[in-house]
């Protein structure tokens, strides 16, 4: 028995929230854990400190485009060769079609969006209703793929081997019907939906020239940017900033909004972030009555005020 | 005004209704384009979630259902592409018991030609797409549109499932679509960017904005709505090796805690040493 864990990558390194679920992978304890990897990221000897005994490598240049056929047919390929029972994964706007191809494939149950740790009976609590409510759902299939919702899981080391072996998979010929075009990606920031810390800004930052308070707060903090969807709706802000119903969830640890009325829909995209800070001039603003931490007053006077005191407390 | 061959494509087309001849003809005509757009029906984005029968169902009371807002996104732009091509047809179908049917008839107040509800409990994701699945096997639809995920379930797993069931590609979630002849130009969101795609159809979409605007029922929509045909058919067998036990509401957010504005550095002590996030 063993558990194969997808370790998705961005800039060449493993992120954050695949370390989560090899951690998750390994608290499973349903056997040893298996990674499958694309390339060789920068920081492989992570996934062996937080629990990979064998680490799968494709070193196959077409899975530089990110089609999820291929992907599924790799993923449930090793599967099967190395005899998993469960598949693990983060789940990303990348991983809900590859989740839903390799459970068909490889005949599995899959159960996403997912915050627990299964009981004996594999019941595992799922997010549902946009971070509104919970379900419990059991898996009863032989076969099981978990994703794993981003920032649900403590990480914890536990080191082990982490022998990297190369993997090639055979692939039919559905795999890369779709071709590239061009990507567009921003590099070198932190990805927002991945980001243990989130600061936000609103319409109440009146235009794109304002974004410096945004910017620089973040970087004191290693913080990604978002922003409510207005912002980029009228192209302040990239459309992959937004956050919400409509747009990004976040799980931070910290969500910042600053200039942002709270609008149920804004909220429905940051409710399960630990920690709120609200800064708005309107205290009767709803965001208040999500927030944990809240200031009243003008973001254009607080916003400089605050970063300087981060600076000087980080 | 048009060649022979189109001609030939408009008799075929109108008088003998034969679609198998006309799409051996259709290079020479502008496509036929065949969309299904598959739609949800969920509690409007501001309800209260509160459960009942000892946290088993949902409460009904007081939610007002609505086309799941991706689901809406992928009509729009079925809409629009049917608009463009100046000849196409859209069906619409669901999943789900009669309470949906006023959802439904919104789909076709907004331009949806005919709908189909498949006439069984949601339960989950597998379920779903197997009846999508069963439904369009042998439809030749061009475009399955999807949103990128239900706002209830938030599974994300239809549109793969649909596309691995009928030998489709699937993407999502896909932010722009231009139809070309027989070819899909997509822009795909990726993490912090987007890339721009190309696949041929037909293919399975997850939507999501900015592929087009919501649009609004008008009033002829609404009233040409009524007499659209939506066919009622029975569910295929289809189990999924998962099953439901109950909800759980998460705990309320404790009250927040306010500070003033000239004590930001409180506010800095705060975060790391009580709150422990920074
Ligand atoms: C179906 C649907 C889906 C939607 N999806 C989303 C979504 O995914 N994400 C999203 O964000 N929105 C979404 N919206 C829009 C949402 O309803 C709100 O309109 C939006 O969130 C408001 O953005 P905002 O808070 O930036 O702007 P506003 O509502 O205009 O609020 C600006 C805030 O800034 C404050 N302010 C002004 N000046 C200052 C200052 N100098 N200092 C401090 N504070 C100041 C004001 O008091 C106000 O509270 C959706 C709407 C619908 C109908
Ligand atoms: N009951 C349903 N009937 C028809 N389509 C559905 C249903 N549930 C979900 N879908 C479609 O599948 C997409 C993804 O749903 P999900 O996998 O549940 O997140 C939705 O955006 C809808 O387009």
């Amino acid at each position: 028995m063993s558990v194969l864990v997808f370790l998705e990558t961005s800039e060449g390194s493993i992120k954050k929230s695949s370390i989560e679920t090899l951690v998750y992978g390994r608290n499973l304890q349903a056997g040893e854990v298996h990674a499958m990897v694309v390339g060789n990221p920068s920081n492989l000897e992570e996934a062996a400190k937080f629990g990979a005994a064998k680490i799968h490598s494709i070193s196959d240049s077409r899975f530089q485009s990110m089609d999820s056929a291929a992907y599924s047919e790799a993923l449930s390929g090793l599967a099967t060769q190395i005899g998993a029972s469960v598949i693990v994964l983060a789940k990303s706007a990348f991983t809900d079609s590859l989740t839903a191809r390799t459970s068909f494939i490889w005949d599995a149950t899959a159960a996403t969006n997912v915050v627990s740790l299964p009981d004996s009976g594999f019941n595992v609590k799922r997010s549902i209703f946009t971070g509104k409510a919970f379900e419990t759902v059991a898996l009863s299939s032989e076969r099981k793929i978990i994703s794993v919702r981003k920032n649900a899981v403590a990480v914890t080391e536990s080191p082990a081997s982490g022998e990297l072996v190369s993997y090639q998979p055979t692939l039919t010929s559905k795999a890369f019907a779709i071709k590239t075009i061009s990507t567009e990606k921003t590099s070198g920031e932190v990805l927002l939906s991945d980001a243990e810390i989130v600061v936000s800004g609103g319409r109440g930052l009146k235009g794109p020239e304002n974004w410096g308070l945004i910017t620089d707060m973040a970087k004191v903090l290693g913080a990604a940017t978002g922003c409510s969807k207005p912002v980029s709706d009228l192209h302040w802000r990239p459309h992959h900033e937004h956050v919400g119903q409509t747009g990004i969830k976040v799980s931070p640890n910290l969500y910042f909004a600053i200039g942002i009325s709270g609008a149920i829909q804004h909220v429905a995209g940051i409710s399960s972030s630990k920690v709120i800070v609200a800064i708005n001039k309107d205290a009767d603003a709803p965001i208040f009555k999500v927030a944990n931490y809240g200031i009243v007053g003008d973001a254009f006077e607080i916003v400089p005020k605050l970063t300087q005191a981060l600076r000087e407390a980080l | 005004m048009y060649s022979k061959a189109e001609k030939a494509c408009f008799f075929i087309n109108n008088r003998l209704g034969v679609r198998l001849k006309f799409r051996i003809l259709q290079p020479y005509y502008q496509r036929l384009m065949k969309i299904l757009v598959c739609i949800s029906s969920v509690p409007d984005t501001t309800s209260k979630i509160s459960f009942s029968d000892n946290d088993t169902k949902l409460d009904n009371n007081g939610i007002t259902y609505i086309i799941g807002p991706y689901d809406d996104y992928a009509l729009a732009r079925a809409v629009e592409l049917k608009e463009a091509s100046g000849n196409g047809s859209i069906t619409v179908i669901h999943v789900g018991g009669a309470e949906s049917e006023p959802v439904i008839r919104k789909a076709l107040a907004i331009g949806a030609d005919e709908a189909v509800r498949v006439d069984a409990h949601a339960s989950d994701g597998f379920f779903v797409a197997a009846q999508i699945a069963a439904y369009a096997k042998d439809k030749n639809f061009d475009l399955v549109l999807m949103g990128r995920e239900s706002i209830d379930y938030n599974s994300g797993i239809v549109h793969g499932l649909v596309a691995e069931h009928l030998g489709m590609t699937a993407i999502s979630p896909v932010m722009k679509l231009e139809v070309n002849g027989s070819e899909a130009i997509m822009d795909h969101e990726i993490e912090g960017g987007k890339e721009t795609l190309s696949a041929s159809l037909p293919l399975v979409l997850g939507c999501q904005e900015p592929i087009a605007e919501w649009k609004i029922p008008s009033m002829r929509g609404i009233m040409g709505a009524r007499t659209k045909p939506l066919n009622i058919i029975p569910a295929v067998a289809a189990s999924s090796g998962l099953s439901f036990k109950n909800y759980e509401l998460p705990p309320p957010r404790t009250t927040c805690k306010m500070v003033a504005d000239s004590q930001v550095a409180e506010l800095v002590g705060m975060l790391k040493t009580e709150a422990k996030v920074i």
